[in-house]
Formats: structure tokens, C-alpha cells, sequence
């Protein structure tokens, strides 16, 4: 349900940089996405475009780089990819595992005009 | 109208206040774009090209987290939480978990003995605001309009508009929702979550996010234990698993059982955020 209030804040750092590195029309957007930072990319689409509308952004493409979940297994004392928080280590069935990525939720880059 | 940033309608209320238009996460629509409409200019990109038919489309790398700004406003109310000495708890839920009972409780005990303020979130209505009243502190209701959360934006406006005072204990009752305020930072020293015994045990492994970024989970209503199917070990267990760091805390604002360890832990967390703070005893902000 908060997906509407992170296109606000994406519109938002888009005018920032509309200012900053002087363009004054976007025609992409590209995100890069964790699973575990909550968002629905589905609700994240539709809000972009009811949020970027009449603005400089308008009718921008939205790209989301989906980006695996990554976690630190202590036992084995490597990277493992994994699905869930709670997932036990793939490879050694252990849940002492960090989570190292897939929280993000950052704005990568934009092609602009 | 707010004087932090010109704001004026919109959804979110704020008790005492004027309204504010940051249902949003904290966002401004300022537009600082000299463009007419109507008109296509090419020429203000960094090349200042006029050349016709030629396109200045290039990539901007960005690499900005997306809630930057509600991070900004949350790193402010921090350095008023500082500065004042005041320990701020966020309480997050479900809706009906007990949050407000809990809070009443525990206020009727640390009355005298700490300064306490309370912010209340809910979507509509001013009544956790008035029950908090009732008992004789001081509390503000920020009704979030179409928002499902807080966010660092209205915690700021509603500190305008309430006397925290110095060195004591800020609670910020967020909205009954166990998914977004998880994502949004307050500026809080810490995310109490709260799950009552009449929810499901495995909450911890469904809404994983909330509790993961939680510091203790207060396990409420134990009182009703004997008349549930309710498996508190497993219960705990899910929790570590989703964040092995997790306190968890059995309580009953009923019964009063279990009320004076989570009491202890608002006393020494009070403590530890006192110890090492810059010796600026003054009150106000």
C-alpha cells in the first residue's frame, strides 16, 4: 500500500535531478528492486503512473532490475543465495545466515532529455 | 500553513495543527522547471545544442535510495531526540493488538517517575489521543488520511505541536499495520513490535520484515493464554528466526504479569541512550 508514497519520493529525487543536471524531460527510469524491500511491483507500476503524470515524467518507462537475495552462511562461511529471511542455508540446511542484499530499493539511473 | 515547508491541504491531519499535504512519505512537488508549456526547447542540455532532429537523450546515473527523504526527516527528529535527551519508541502492530492498552498501562506506571509524551497514529480519529490524554500526559493525534504508516515528515510536524520535554520517554504509537511502517524511519531509537497471543504464531515468519526490523516484540494479552491453542515457544521461535537479535518480552497489560520487565527495559533503554549524550541539560528545543 505504500508503493504510492515511493513513487512520490521517486518523483520527487527526479526533480532534484532535473535541477541539479539540468533536463527537463525523462524518458526512462530504471530501479534496481530487492525482494525483501517490500515493495509489489505490480501496485509500483500502476503508482508510477498516476504519480508521474503531468510532470516531467510523464509517460516514462519504469525498468525494475529484480536483484536476488543474498546472505552470509556462517557455517559455511560463504555467500548463499536465498529466498526468505527465515530460509535455511541451501547448502547446509543451517539458519545462521546474515541477510548481505536484497533490502534495496535505489533508483540506478534515467535516460533523460 | 507549516513553516518547515510551505505545505497546506491534503490528507493527513495533525491534532492542533493546520492539515498537511504529505500523505506521501514526505514528499514536495515544487517545480523548478523554467519550461513553457506548450513549447520544446532542445537546447538545455549540457551542449546547449540547437541542431535540429538531434536527440540530447543521455543517461544520468542516480544511485539515490528511494526514501532518502523520509531519511532526511528522520535524521532531523533524531537530533531533536538528542538533544532533548529523549528516548522515542516506535510501537508498531496489527490493528487491535492491544497497543493503546498496553501504553495507558504502562504510562499509569512511569508517570512521576519519567517524563512521557505520546504520538498517535491512526488513519482517522483523535480517540487513542484523547484515551492517552485521560491519563494526564501530554499526546497528539496525527491521522494519516489515505496513509497506511508514519513517516518522518508528520513525526516532525506533530513535534512542533508537542512538549516532549527533556530526558524522558517519547512513545510513537504508529498505525495498526504490520507491513509498511516497517520501511519507514521515524527517528526512533527503537521498533517495539507488538503480537497478542489472539493472532497466529507464525505472525513472525508471515509479516517478516516487521520484525526483522524490530529491537523487541512484546507478546501481549498472555492473560488469555489458558483459553487459546496458542504456542508461545514456537511463536518466539519464528521470531529469532527472522531475527535472531529479537528481545521478546511476555506481557499482560490485564493481569499486570510480565508488565515489570518490559517497564525495566524502557528504564534501561532510557538509560543507555542518557549515557554518552553531549552534557546539554536545557529543556525546550
Amino acid at each position: 500500500m505504500h508503493e504510492m508514497s515511493i513513487c512520490e519520493s521517486i518523483v520527487s529525487v527526479i526533480e532534484q535531478q532535473a535541477v541539479a543536471q539540468s533536463f527537463t524531460r525523462v524518458r526512462r527510469v530504471r530501479l534496481e528492486i530487492g525482494p525483501l524491500a517490500g515493495v509489489e511491483l505490480e501496485a509500483l507500476r500502476f503508482s508510477f503512473d498516476v504519480v508521474t503524470r503531468g510532470g516531467i515524467a510523464a509517460g516514462s518507462e519504469l525498468d525494475v532490475i529484480e536483484l536476488p537475495v543474498t546472505g552470509w552462511c556462517m557455517p559455511c562461511a560463504g555467500s548463499v543465495e536465498v529466498r526468505e529471511r527465515f530460509d535455511a542455508c541451501p547448502d547446509c540446511g543451517s539458519y545462521q545466515i546474515q541477510i548481505t542484499g536484497g533490502e534495496e530499493l535505489r533508483i540506478k539511473d534515467m535516460e533523460v532529455d | 500553513m507549516c513553516t518547515v515547508c510551505g505545505c497546506s491541504e491534503g490528507e493527513v491531519k495533525i491534532e492542533g495543527g493546520e492539515n498537511h499535504s504529505h500523505a506521501d512519505g514526505g514528499d514536495h512537488h515544487h517545480h523548478h522547471t523554467e519550461d513553457e508549456p506548450g513549447t520544446h526547447h532542445y537546447g538545455h542540455g549540457p551542449a546547449h545544442a540547437h541542431a535540429p532532429g538531434l536527440s540530447q537523450s543521455r543517461m544520468v546515473q542516480i544511485e539515490t535510495d528511494i526514501l532518502v527523504k523520509n531519511n532526511e526527516y528522520a535524521a532531523a527528529n533524531r537530533r531533536v531526540f538528542q538533544d532533548n535527551g529523549t528516548l522515542a519508541l516506535n510501537l508498531v502492530s496489527s490493528p487491535g493488538s492491544g497497543k493503546t492498552t498496553l501504553l495507558t498501562q504502562t504510562i499509569k506506571r512511569l508517570q512521576g517517575e519519567l517524563g512521557i509524551a505520546v504520538i498517535e497514529g491512526d488513519q482517522q480519529t483523535a480517540n487513542d489521543a484523547e484515551r492517552i490524554r485521560e491519563t494526564g500526559v501530554p499526546a497528539i493525534q496525527v491521522n494519516t488520511g489515505k496513509g497506511c504508516h508514519l513517516d518522518g515528515h508528520m513525526v516532525g510536524h506533530a513535534l512542533e505541536h508537542l512538549d516532549i520535554g527533556a530526558e524522558g520517554v517519547l512513545f510513537i504509537e504508529n498505525v495498526g499495520n504490520l507491513v509498511c511502517p516497517a520501511a519507514f524511519d521515524l527517528g526512533e531509537a527503537h521498533k517495539v513490535v507488538i503480537l497478542s497471543v489472539t493472532e497466529g504464531e507464525d505472525k513472525p515468519i508471515k509479516y517478516p520484515d516487521m520484525f526483522h526490523a524490530s529491537d523487541v516484540m512484546l507478546l501481549t494479552k498472555t492473560d488469555l493464554l489458558p483459553h487459546l491453542d496458542f504456542d508461545v515457544d514456537k511463536c518466539l521461535d519464528y521470531a529469532r528466526r527472522v531475527n535472531p537479535r529479537i528481545k521478546t518480552l511476555l506481557v499482560s497489560a490485564k493481569s499486570g504479569e510480565g508488565m515489570e520487565d518490559w517497564l525495566n527495559w524502557v528504564r534501561s533503554s532510557r538509560q543507555i541512550f542518557q549515557i554518552g549524550r553531549a552534557p546539554k541539560i536545557s529543556a525546550g528545543r
